[in-house]
């Protein structure tokens, strides 16, 4: 049991501890599809719904099954969310296919996306509770929304800017990340 | 159909196709635990024991796997041997074990090994998987190892923990902390880009010996 307050959580994974900009989770689309704006911020939305769903069953499979093997943790954890990924991309897909249409490949995608994962394993190590553990992963899902949001913006105006041809491509992208990360630096040691 | 010899499957891995600086998979690991070289060695050492093991169990079982389950069946096999990994550094490592945290378990969603058996392990014999996962995981150590040295160099003024400068050095804090990762690795980028244009430019050359007089 953490004794850590639900404000302090939401904040820490938000902005202090950024997902993407201080723990590097959750790269591959923020390097991938953080060209355009709403784009990033459809897979920021797609994030946070998985990430809620994985809080979730993270909680119910440490409280009532990992008790007796703690060992299967990581097996266990990589199943679930392989099959809620496939089960949510199967719903949406039967209840609303224009939305199935516009979040395309990025629902599948996000099966191997880090920051699933990590959530999953950051809230067993500290111990969160229920509504701790929802708390996190709306947090976590919202400081990668902003982080996306962000990286494409700036991608977006750098775009037609004259860039030396070498520092066109990942190179540049990183480096802004960079910069990106060294600004929220300044949000530490808040909490 | 066999299109290029045991010794490319070895090399290629290692820098012509090298993990992550060309390929750009298995970024998470590579930025989040490179910040001192021990850390990158030990982060490289489970990636390379669980990226050998999955390759020489998923080429030997191919034919077994269906191909609809294939993804879930590699993940599994995948996890099983990370397990493996992180009970074994928490007994024989356990300082690095406790350094490296959550990112031991996170290797099962590194892209790179995943990638590896879907385009490799599945199709060719056991002995060429083996090399190719030794390849790619020493390209993988090079890149990691490359990039902690730098960030170790520059933001402690020490090498695996040996003092280099003397004590006038001043620490740049910033490669330690997570802004430098990116920095770090957005610079080795840059080089190898700048690399890359000097040589097609030379080749260029090459092939038109009169230069052009405008440039």
């Amino acid at each position: 049991m953490n004794e850590q307050t639900l404000f302090s959580i939401f904040f820490s994974a938000m902005i202090v501890n950024n997902f993407t900009l201080a723990l590097f989770l959750g790269l591959c689309p923020f390097m991938g599809v953080s060209a355009r704006v709403e784009t990033a911020l459809r897979m920021g939305f797609a994030n946070i719904f998985v990430l809620v769903l994985t809080s979730l069953a993270a909680w119910f499979l440490n409280t009532y099954i990992l008790e007796t093997a703690p060992f299967l943790r990581i097996i266990s954890f990589i199943i679930v969310i392989a099959s809620l990924v496939q089960i949510v991309e199967t719903a949406i897909k039967k209840l609303s296919p224009a939305l199935f249409r516009q979040l395309g490949i990025f629902l599948p995608l996000i099966t191997t996306n880090c920051a699933i994962l990590g959530l999953a394993i950051f809230q067993t190590n500290r111990g969160y509770d229920f509504l701790q553990g929802l708390t996190f992963a709306i947090g976590a899902g919202l400081g990668l929304t902003l982080a996306l949001v962000l990286m494409a913006s700036i991608r977006e105006s750098v775009e037609f800017s004259d860039v030396p041809g070498i520092a066109k491509g990942t190179g540049l992208v990183l480096i802004i990340a960079g910069t990106l990360s060294m600004a929220f630096m300044g949000f530490a040691g808040l909490f | 159909m066999r299109t290029t010899t045991a010794q490319q499957d070895f090399i290629r891995g290692i820098w012509k196709e090298n993990p992550v600086l060309v390929q750009m998979l298995g970024l998470c690991p590579a930025l989040a635990v490179t910040n001192s070289v021990a850390n990158a060695l030990a982060m490289s050492g489970a990636t390379f024991f669980v990226m050998s093991c999955s390759s020489v169990l998923i080429s030997t079982c191919k034919r077994f796997i269906p191909h609809e389950v294939r993804i879930s069946a590699y993940i599994l096999v995948i996890a099983t041997f990370v397990t493996l990994a992180d009970m074994l550094l928490q007994a024989y490592a356990p300082a690095q074990h406790k350094e490296l945290g959550a990112f031991i378990a996170l290797i099962v969603v590194n892209c790179m090994i995943l990638g590896r058996q879907e385009s490799f392990s599945s199709k060719n014999s056991v002995f060429r998987s083996l090399l190719d996962a030794i390849g790619t995981g020493v390209g993988f150590t090079i890149a990691l190892v490359m990039m902690g040295g730098f960030r170790e160099i520059l933001g402690t003024g020490s090498f695996l923990g040996y003092p280099l400068f003397g004590p006038n050095f001043e620490p740049w804090v910033i490669m330690v902390l997570p802004a430098g990762g990116f920095l770090t690795l957005g610079f080795i980028l840059l080089a190898m880009g700048a690399i890359e244009q000097r040589r097609k430019d030379r080749a260029e050359r090459k092939e038109e010996p009169v230069a052009e007089v405008s440039s």
